[in-house]
């Protein structure tokens, strides 16, 4: 099988992408998704909030996809369900593997990678205690009740207060369920505001910060858990304990770009990121290998996962044209004080039309401060801002000629108090 | 009427099933949990000891190490996971130099073969990221590295396979002396027996005080793990020890026979047997002690954390024996590491304890050795995969992404003659779950499949041991 280009994973930025690459004259794409249906993690998020920068208006996740499903069928574009990627090499071959065709190899010109992200659990967090059912993270209870119809748990506590956490704690209170409480390790939540309050206030659920869970009793199904208040370094105070009797233990405690492709193919990863380096086309460290989404980094707001996906989308329809420009001036990014990443790492200024769109997230929380872009040490732009905190990407926009340089440089983005 | 009774489906349990499966008897396994292999022998360090640790006469050291040389022939009949990849004792001081002497002189009188002394530069030679601060180290060729829980569901397979009867989910609350022998009644059903073999693990006393004055009282030794995910199981190429000493006796850093890297255990003494819960302070002592063997330790890529608990007794020594006051009940108890490496002696020499009591057993004609393992699609070569796509479509679908284990491979561990009935019954026959997204994406599916092929609904499946229930009923059923 020989295609143009193969999209790895029908999520939004896959979904996205291959729309992008058809619109600038890609011929023979297919586009591969490993579930029953495309649409990725929107399939399972039933509330709405999806598409205000992209359309406008307020949508669910299932309605969102379908509005790039349907794009994807009136521009013919192939797609195969039930089919897993098992490989990818730098030689741009794909193996994939399903039912009908079974394990087959696809040779491409390009590949775009989006394969989401998916959630860290219990193990990776190290909580001590017993290891009975009951304890699930917050996708898979949203997967269990969204589509496939089933409760997990009559009483329930919530470690974590990233999104869909905070969006599960409403979502088992409209079912019936008892949330006694979110502890969240951190002084903040990684979660968006609105969701904070729509999600938790509105249901007088009580969020605790600077608390984590350090025990878990219940030998076959979870009988409660024990919660504690951290010191600065984040150790459980002594005399803090807190039981709580509940059957259920969900943990919303950060995700994970899945890369396991990426890395097999050897691909360069950033460890701030967890995702690929990539340039201002989404190109990965392999020529002619893009990725776009969560894969690259964890995004709250699908909208920019969209945006993300299109540049990708344009990038390798370039590059299959062979008009991409690799020589020239390269501008690397670099995180400045209060800054955790930068996505693009790189840009290659030839390459960029009149403007790029720049994600970040910051380290902590600000009030009233300002985002300087430095381009070589000087400031040429910036941004105030009157809040900025981990739970939500920060954008900065810069216009090409922002960027006039003759030499290779480095652009540095700091957060500044005022 | 059985002629032999076993008492408890461990490692040691199943091996002299499977051994008894060669004889012409009516054998009966009797076993609490819902699956073989769910207590002692799902949590231990998977290791194949050479037989160096025990003190020559005892009966650990005697079954060690002739133990471990059986495990080639045997992994090959069971097609199980074993990987005979040496194991090595670090000293960091004169000190624990002389130490190594000692087990080396232990292990040649226990007939262990291929002992080496090696210099500090030799190991680092062998294993660059082993740490500089060492001085030698005791190289054993034989150490080895199993799946415990894949080993003894084989063992299981093997013997049902060959005739043994297998009754799971029946605990044994009272034995009976008769005139036959005895009657072993459980929470579902009695048995009558003329010979038991008791191998109820930690519940071992309890068997035994059912039937004999001579009481035994077992202690459960905790010991607590941290797992770390594939993409640091080559950390170390050995199975690394460190000599016994008040900092940790035996906390080792260890590959295991699927790839990832173990570190563990320490050892606390208990009262309750069924504290199988980590802790903390369990967790950040072998995390300590651990930094110790090598130069760095990725605990940032742990996937799970678990303990086990070891039988101990006072004797200090496996008990295998025949109780004095009671005729035909035979002891298998205080099984503690190196139980599981002792596993295939443990059985030769409980036949031959049963063959005294009864004098004439018959070997049988049609023993079949073989036992086929399920298939493990992502290891086939391309036309292989291909090949079991055409013949079953359930091949071409996967379930589990982390592992790449398919729907064929699970549907297969459902429908063998011990089949998986629960979710970690599934992930020990096929690894569905057992990787670093620890199921939180295919145990939905693992569910409904279960359901699917049991004939039973989705809330009726359960993660492990019996009311371990996942689901609590459909949607829209707490408020009407
Ligand atoms: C629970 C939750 C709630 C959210 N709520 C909101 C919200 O309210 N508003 C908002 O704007 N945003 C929200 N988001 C964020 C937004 O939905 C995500 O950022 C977005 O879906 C990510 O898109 P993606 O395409 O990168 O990844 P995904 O949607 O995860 O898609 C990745 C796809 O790749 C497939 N795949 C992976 N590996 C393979 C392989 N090897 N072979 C084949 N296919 C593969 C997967 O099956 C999946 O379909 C939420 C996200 C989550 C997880
Ligand atoms: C932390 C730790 C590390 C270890 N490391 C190693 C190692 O690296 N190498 C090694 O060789 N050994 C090791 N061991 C030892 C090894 O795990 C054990 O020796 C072995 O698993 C014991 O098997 P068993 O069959 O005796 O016990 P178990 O596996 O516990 O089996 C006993 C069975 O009896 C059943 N039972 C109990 N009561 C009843 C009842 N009333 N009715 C019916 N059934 C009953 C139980 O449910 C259980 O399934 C380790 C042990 C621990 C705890």
């Amino acid at each position: 099988m020989k295609y143009d280009l193969v999209v790895v994973g029908g999520g939004p930025a896959g979904l996205a992408a291959a729309i992008e690459a058809r619109k600038n004259g890609v011929e023979r794409i297919v586009l591969i998704e490993r579930d029953r249906e495309l649409g990725g993690i929107l399939q399972q998020c039933i509330h709405n909030g999806f598409g205000l920068h992209v359309f406008g208006e307020q949508l669910t996740g299932p309605e969102y996809a379908e509005r790039f499903i349907n794009e994807l069928n009136n521009l013919k574009i192939e797609y195969l369900t039930n089919t897993m990627v098992l490989e990818i090499n730098d030689k741009k071959e794909v193996y994939i593997l399903n039912q009908e065709l079974g394990f087959r190899r696809i040779e491409a010109k390009a590949i775009i990678l989006s394969m989401g992200c998916r959630e860290r659990t219990r193990g990776a967090i190290g909580i001590p205690g017993f290891r009975p059912a009951g304890i699930f993270t917050a996708g898979t209870a949203q997967r269990f009740i969204n589509i496939e119809g089933y409760m997990v748990g009559k009483k329930v506590v919530i470690l974590g207060s990233g999104d869909i956490g905070l969006i599960m704690a409403r979502r088992l209170t409209l079912e019936g369920a008892k949330v006694l409480a979110v502890v969240e390790l951190m002084p903040y939540s990684t979660g968006l505001t609105r969701n904070i309050v729509q999600c938790l206030h509105d249901y007088n659920i009580p969020l605790f910060f600077e608390h984590t869970v350090i025990d878990i009793k219940g030998k076959n199904r979870v009988e409660g858990v024990t919660i504690a208040k951290v010191d600065n370094n984040r150790v459980p105070i002594r005399g803090t304990e807190v039981f709580y009797e509940c059957d259920t233990l969900l943990l919303s405690v950060g995700l994970i770009p899945e890369n396991e492709l990426s890395r097999n193919a050897g691909i360069e990863i950033d460890a701030r990121t967890s995702g690929p380096f990539v340039n201002e086309s989404m190109e990965t460290s392999i020529e002619g290998i893009f990725a776009c989404g969560n894969v690259v980094h964890v995004h709250d707001l699908v909208d920019f996962v969209t945006q993300e996906a299109q540049r990708a989308g344009r990038g390798a329809a370039r590059y299959i044209k062979g008009e991409a420009i690799d020589n020239g001036v390269v501008i690397r990014t670099v995180n400045g004080n209060g800054i955790r990443y930068i996505v693009p790492q790189k840009l290659r200024l030839e390459n960029l039309n009149d403007e790029i769109n720049l994600f970040m997230r910051v380290d902590n929380i600000y009030n009233n401060c300002r985002l300087d872009v430095k381009l070589d040490g000087k400031i040429i732009k910036s941004f105030k801002k009157r809040k900025v905190t981990p739970g939500e990407m920060e954008t900065v926009k810069l216009k090409k000629s922002d960027l006039s340089t003759y030499n290779d440089c480095s652009l540095s983005i700091e957060v500044v108090k005022e | 009427m059985f002629d032999v009774a076993i008492i408890g489906a461990g490692v040691i349990g199943c091996s002299i099933a499977r051994e008894l499966s060669k004889y012409n008897l009516n054998v009966a396994l009797i076993e609490k949990e819902n699956d073989v292999g769910n207590v002692t022998t799902k949590a231990n360090s998977a290791i194949i000891h050479a037989g160096y640790d025990a003190k020559p006469g005892t009966l650990k050291g005697k079954l060690n190490a002739k133990g471990n040389l059986m495990f080639d022939e045997l992994c090959r009949e069971l097609e199980v996971p074993f990987k005979r990849v040496g194991s090595l004792v670090l000293a960091f001081d004169d000190d624990e130099m002389k130490t190594l002497g000692k087990l080396y002189e232990q292990g040649i009188q226990n007939g262990v073969p291929e002992l080496y002394i090696l210099s500090k530069e030799k190991v680092l030679e062998m294993d660059p990221n082993i740490s500089d601060n060492i001085k030698g180290a005791l190289y054993a060729k034989t150490g080895g590295i199993i799946g415990p829980w894949e080993f003894t569901i084989a063992l299981a397979e093997n013997a049902v396979e060959n005739g043994v009867n297998i009754f799971l989910s029946n605990e044994v609350v009272d034995i009976e002396k008769k005139d036959f022998g005895y009657r072993i009644i459980t929470n579902k059903d009695t048995y009558d027996t003329k010979y038991v073999v008791n191998c109820a693990g930690l519940y071992a006393d309890k068997i035994n005080n059912m039937v004999s004055n001579n009481k035994m009282e077992i202690i459960p030794r905790r010991g607590q793990y941290y797992l770390l995910d594939k993409t640091v199981g080559n950390l170390v190429k050995y199975v690394i020890f460190q000599c016994p000493s008040k900092l940790g006796k035996g906390v080792l850093v260890t590959p295991t026979v699927h790839g990832n890297l173990l570190i563990g255990p320490d050892a606390e003494d208990l009262i309750d047997k069924t504290a199988l819960n980590t802790t903390s302070e369990g967790l950040n002592f072998i995390v300590e002690v651990a930094r110790r063997s090598v130069k760095t330790l990725p605990l940032n890529m742990a996937i799970t954390n678990f303990a086990g608990l070891r039988a101990r007794t006072e004797r200090d020594d496996f008990i295998i024996e025949e109780a004095v006051d009671a005729k035909g009940f035979i002891n298998v108890a205080g099984i503690e590491s190196p139980g599981l490496s002792s596993a295939p002696a443990i059985s030769l020499y409980v036949i031959d304890i049963l063959k005294n009591i009864a004098k004439k057993i018959e070997k049988k004609e049609n023993f079949n050795p073989y036992r086929r393992a399920i298939p493990k699609f992502i290891e086939l070569s391309e036309d292989e995969k291909n090949e079991l796509v055409k013949k079953d479509k359930r091949f071409g679908k996967i379930i589990c992404r982390c592992e790449s284990i398919t729907e064929g491979e699970i549907v297969s561990a459902i429908h063998r003659n011990v089949g998986a009935r629960t979710v970690d019954a599934v992930k020990r026959r096929v690894r569905a779950g057992m990787g670093r997204c620890q199921g939180g994406f295919c145990s939905p599916r693992v569910i409904e499949i279960l359901a699917r092929e049991l004939g039973v609904e989705m809330t009726e499946i359960e993660k492990d041991h019996e009311g371990s229930y996942i689901l609590t009923g459909p949607t829209k059923s707490e408020v009407q």
